[in-house]
């Protein structure tokens, strides 16, 4: 369970690095800082709306979800080592 | 109860930080707008993260120095939970640099160097897992945790000396008096140890899980 996570994660972010180390550092970021108000969709438009207050909000909800999950996976591990004995 | 006042210090500061973090005026800086309210929860994330994995190279050392068990104990739940926050600052940040950056990753460099710190610590505990004989996992991490301690933090890696994204490099202004606003900080100290305290329960909780869970083998 841990490890397909850890996994999982690894593979992720293994990925993110090599995609990210191919471009070219600053005219990438500014391409993106310049395309960045132009783009379309109701999730950009979403977070975009109210002077980009629900940037902040998914924060708080990324953060408690993770460490629910957390939460989750110890109670879990608690309940197996009770049912053991 | 007089043994946890700390843990009722971290809800009423974190339950201050969430109400605070979304009233107190920030200053609208570009196109941060009121995203800039992430630095409230982000920020923390790192904080918490530093405290943990100081926890855990302290406790490793401390393991190599008595041979305790219970040290590597520690050492490894500490990981666990220093890794779980370094994994939501890593989330939290991306969703934050998608709309103000303009690209959920960046080639900024200290998005870069966590994002491999992260994958090492992570293929460490993968790997520290797969030594099915206890005694051998703490002679796995000695050879890892002297590697380990100074590229865990990636402000420490490259203080100040490279060019970022990121406030407090190379050519942008740190947190200093003259340049965060006082509301932000207002928040920020509470939310940093907030988040820490908070942090330090969880790595609690599963310390005491696999005390428990390695009973026979640490007392036996």
């Amino acid at each position: 369970m841990v490890n397909r996570i850890s996994f999982s994660l690894l593979a992720v972010l293994m990925l993110l690095v090599t995609t990210v180390f191919g471009q070219d550092t600053a005219s990438a970021v500014q391409q993106a800082a310049t395309q960045q108000n132009t783009e379309t969709g109701a999730v950009n438009e979403f977070f975009r709306s109210n002077s980009k207050i629900y940037v902040a909000v998914g924060i708080l909800v990324i953060i408690f979800s993770c460490i629910t999950l957390y939460l989750v996976r110890l109670d879990r591990k608690i309940t197996r080592l009770e049912k053991e004995k | 109860m007089a043994k946890n006042w700390w843990k009722i210090l971290s809800v009423m500061l974190l339950l201050y930080v969430i109400i605070g973090g979304f009233m107190v005026p920030v200053p609208v800086i570009g196109n941060n707008q009121q995203a800039a309210r992430s630095i409230f929860f982000h920020l923390p994330m790192w904080m918490a993260m530093y405290t943990l994995l100081t926890i855990s190279v302290v406790n490793s050392i401390w393991y190599l120095a008595t041979n305790d068990l219970r040290r590597d104990v520690r050492a490894s739940s500490a990981g666990s939970v220093g890794v779980l926050f370094g994994v939501m600052g890593f989330l939290t940040g991306m969703l934050w640099a998608t709309y103000t950056w303009g690209g959920t990753i960046v080639n900024d460099p200290k998005q870069m160097t966590t994002a491999i710190a992260l994958a090492i610590y992570m293929a460490y505990l993968v790997l520290r897992m797969s030594f099915t004989d206890i005694d051998k996992r703490p002679a796995y991490r000695r050879s890892i945790t002297f590697s380990r301690s100074p590229s865990s933090s990636p402000d420490l890696h490259h203080p100040r000396t490279v060019d970022s994204l990121h406030p407090g490099s190379a050519s942008s202004p740190g947190f200093s008096d003259k340049d965060t606003a006082g509301t932000i900080k207002m928040v920020l100290w509470p939310a940093f140890i907030g988040f820490t305290l908070l942090g330090i329960w969880i790595y609690t909780l599963r310390n005491r899980y696999k005390r428990l869970a390695l009973k026979n083998i640490i007392h036996g």
